[in-house]
């Protein structure tokens, strides 16, 4: 039996898309022996490490002079560069592109944007680490990184003067969103959560006890001196939560539009694992509604499965990979500077005139080491570097200059493909008329190539 | 298929980028018939301008203990009643004033104002409240509305390469046009033309592929019209050479050609002045006045400027108190500036901020920036404001 289309929609969906070489090899394989592979790949586990000095930890006296507060901006600047390019550079080359794939999920899910790209760095790590494991050591560990308590101010929650910011979007956006939880909720569990934070001086987390307050509150009907762990239970005891998750998961998996059915088979297997992740995947791969036509094809790539994609596909070396945050810039995603704690819409959020223009133009410029015509608007967090250095634009890269493996890609390719055989491989939707004429009517096998990727389906996985 | 001798093959593929052809402009009137239709200008300030040393009140005493080191002298002030006046980079600014065509509405903000330009930006951009996440713009949502003046895709323009939040709706978005030409040409590409033409008969799916279709399509149309229309028009008035000057021109081509545009977008950032703010901000300061006077008067010389709306914001304003950089961290309320040929209250619109009742050592906010989205939404866009706010906003008097 040929699983190749199944196969490739797995691929495209729990991955960032097949190469021919992977596909060489399952042809005859089965779903089951397709997604345990997956998963096995996935069991590496590699944090980032590129950065090591956190810089909120120097010295900071009063009376700095403003060269040395620059350096300090110029260095944060670099941190955020090099942690960017570091997780771009991962997404393309694992082997582990599930975990990855998840990885990017919770990146958006536990949406974060501040300007410490240490505690991003770890922050990205425990969502790593924990893409695939248990959802509540996850939910803990995120709040309490250094990132999440800044970000979300429970660094200034305290024992008589809460903040509710932490508690309110644990609600909302991380556990059961809205129409959930009353604002008395919110109140009373901001209490609870009163010490979860982070020293200062060592960059750990250490409850402080302090200001910790000890009072009875009163949470979803429940009693008691309540710790934020207890608020953490109570919520997770809802399966509201797992609904919640494996709505958000759905759409990020199978299709934009939730199904119902579909979405509460999802919860049960969640809620009753007690909220693990695995298994919850493994059931998505292996549901007959998974493959259904109406969910191969039919989601918009984020801009970073974008390149991802086509990094991955042509096995790219960049030798300035400064030009994929210009690219990030430009198609409206950076990573780590998700626009607010409720992360990128995404969807067809993601496409507008321009974008779509730009998204249909950049394989080929990458491809072609071609030239950028077009510049972003200056991300709103490196104003102050701008503002700085006397400029209005960060350095732009005019040219692509990157290195596609094309003897690689094109060894993969079974002998006797034709050109519309590469187009139906490359592309997830079904192709229309105009685009196989297309196809077809190209010169040569490396234009072929390149007009495939500069399609509209080409945007879709 | 021989790899060694396609690989050898270094051509370009036709996905490569055209080299736009350089258009030779030719004279036109304005489109009679189209006065009366009238135009929004945005200009967004980004990284959080400094309201404080932009509209300088130097009538009180507080601001010159607060800014002992960076404070406008009080004789460099460019003065405009007994307590405010611009900042001298603003000169050009001064006969606009003058002239009736300026409002200067102070203290605008919102409830728990947030200090991170991302977020500050979100709630300007969505007009949401600060606890709330709202995915569309609301300039998207005035599209959305379905209003008879704003069906078309090229309702909104963004004179740059790509488009704001504020711009994008559920079902419409703005498009991002810095070159009217480039687009042209962009669209024109083979490829692309070729795509367009044999779909634009058919019944699009209303999946995301057919998503993907339709908006090339309306790039396409939307292309050709704004390029068709927009050439028939020379720019007449002097503009400086800085890159927002050129997008004001790029407007005033847009305008004067009569395009069916209501609502114009453009930004300068480079406003988040923590160390050595007065340099820094002067220059950009100098670039926003020196273009948009240029720009007014432009309007004013072609007979558009009392169909045009100007509003400049920032997605806050700064502490009042100094830091010890010699300049200002993250603050809250801010002045909206506004512009146009027939406004009903000229000049500053309400009193100077008060700089002896902070909140924790920022402005407290007077004005709902909402009422001043609400009044252009209702009073110069013709619709309803409660349909593309959250709420229904009473709206100011200013035009």
């Amino acid at each position: 039996m040929d699983n190749s289309k199944q196969i490739k929609h797995l691929y495209a969906r729990a991955g960032f898309g097949i190469r021919y070489e992977d596909l060489r090899d399952k042809e005859n394989w089965t779903i089951n022996k397709t997604v345990r592979k997956l998963f096995r790949a996935a069991d590496k586990n590699e944090p980032i490490t590129v950065l090591t000095e956190n810089i909120d930890l120097r010295p900071h006296p009063k009376d700095m002079a403003d060269d040395q507060k620059k350096m300090i901006q110029s260095d944060r600047y670099q941190q955020q560069k090099t942690l960017n390019e570091a997780w771009i550079k991962k997404l393309s080359e694992t082997d582990a592109q599930l975990r990855e794939k998840m990885t990017l999920f919770w990146h958006n899910h536990f949406a974060c944007n501040i300007g410490n790209s240490f505690y991003d760095q770890q922050l990205n790590n425990i969502q790593r680490e924990h893409a695939l494991g248990n959802f509540k050591t996850l939910l803990l560990q995120v709040s309490q990184s250094p990132a999440m308590l800044q970000f979300l101010n429970n660094q200034q929650n305290r024992k008589g003067h809460p903040n509710e910011n932490f508690a309110r979007e644990l609600m909302e956006l991380f556990t059961l969103s809205r129409g959930h939880y009353t604002e008395q909720d919110i109140k009373e569990s901001a209490r609870a959560f009163t010490g979860w934070a982070y020293d200062g001086k060592t960059g750990n987390y250490a409850f402080n006890q302090k200001v910790h307050d000890e009072g009875p509150k009163t949470f979803m009907g429940q009693t008691g001196n309540l710790h934020g762990e207890d608020v953490i239970d109570i919520i997770l005891k809802n399966k509201q939560t797992a609904i919640f998750i494996s709505t958000k998961l759905y759409r990020y998996l199978v299709n934009d539009i939730p199904d119902v059915d579909s979405i509460s088979q999802m919860a049960d297997i969640f809620y009753r694992s007690n909220y693990e992740i695995k298994p919850l995947l493994e059931f998505v791969f292996h549901a007959d509604w998974f493959y259904e036509d109406k969910n191969i094809g039919n989601l918009v790539k984020s801009p970073v499965e974008l390149l991802t994609g086509i990094n991955r596909q042509f096995y790219i070396t960049y030798q300035n990979p400064d030009v994929l945050l210009q690219f990030q810039h430009t198609l409206g995603q950076v990573l780590f500077r998700p626009p607010n704690v409720a992360g990128w819409p995404g969807g067809r959020n993601w496409i507008d005139s321009s974008s779509l223009m730009y998204r249909m133009k950049i394989p080929s410029t990458i491809l072609n080491a071609g030239v950028i015509d077009f510049t972003a608007k200056t991300d709103p967090e490196d104003e102050a570097y701008m503002a700085s250095v006397r400029k209005q634009q960060p350095n732009v890269i005019k040219r692509v200059q990157a290195q596609p493996d094309w003897d690689k890609f094109l060894s993969e390719i079974p002998a006797g493909t034709s050109k519309i055989e590469m187009a139906a491989f490359m592309l997830e939707p079904k192709i229309n008329e105009t685009v196989s004429g297309e196809i077809n009517n190209t010169p040569d096998i490396k234009t072929t190539v390149i007009q495939i990727v500069s399609t509209p389906e080409y945007q879709l996985c | 298929m021989d790899r060694r001798r396609f690989l050898q093959n270094t051509a370009l593929a036709s996905g490569a980028l055209m080299i736009p052809a350089f258009l030779k402009p030719f004279e036109a009137l304005a489109k009679s018939d189209l006065t009366g239709y009238k135009n929004l200008v945005i200009i967004q300030l980004s990284g959080g301008n400094d309201g404080l040393n932009t509209i300088v009140p130097y009538g009180n005493d507080i601001y010159y203990q607060k800014r002992s080191t960076i404070a406008i002298n009080q004789n460099d002030v460019v003065k405009l009643n007994d307590i405010q006046g611009l900042n001298p980079s603003l000169s050009a600014l001064k006969e606009i004033y003058d002239q009736g065509w300026m409002s200067i509405i102070n203290s605008v903000g919102y409830p728990n104002p947030d200090r991170s330009h991302f977020r500050s930006m979100d709630i300007w951009q969505t007009a949401s409240e600060s606890n709330q996440f709202l995915t569309t713009g609301w300039i998207g949502r005035y599209l959305d509305s379905n209003c008879q003046s704003c069906s078309k895709p090229y309702a909104a323009i963004e004179v740059d390469d790509t488009l704001s939040l504020a711009m994008k709706g559920a079902k419409m978005k703005g498009i991002a046009v810095q070159d009217p030409n480039k687009l042209y040409q962009t669209t024109r590409e083979p490829f692309f033309k070729d795509l367009v033409h044999d779909h634009s008969g058919d019944n699009l799916s209303e999946d995301n592929l057919g998503y993907l279709y339709k908006t090339m399509i309306e790039t396409y149309s939307s292309a050709d019209y704004i390029q068709n229309t927009s050439k028939t028009y020379t720019v007449k008035g002097e503009y400086p050479a800085t890159p927002l000057a050129n997008q004001l021109k790029t407007v005033s081509k847009f305008i004067n050609s009569g395009l069916q545009t209501r609502i114009y977008y453009v930004s300068l950032s480079g406003f988040d002045t923590h160390v050595r703010q007065q340099d820094q901000q002067a220059r950009q300061l100098k670039i926003y006045g020196d273009a948009v006077a240029a720009f007014i008067k432009d309007l004013k010389q072609s007979g558009k400027l009392d169909d045009t709306l100007v509003m400049t914001f920032s997605e806050f304003g700064r502490r009042v108190e100094q830091n010890a950089s010699n300049g200002t961290d993250h603050g809250t309320a801010n002045n909206i500036l506004i512009y146009g040929g027939k406004l009903k209250k000229a000049g500053f619109y309400n009193d100077a901020p008060n700089l002896s009742q902070l909140d924790n050592g920022d402005l407290k906010y007077q004005i709902d920036f909402r009422d001043v989205y609400a009044t252009l939404l209702d009073k110069w866009l013709d619709v309803n404001n409660g349909q593309i706010l959250t709420k229904s906003f009473a709206g100011l008097n200013f035009v």
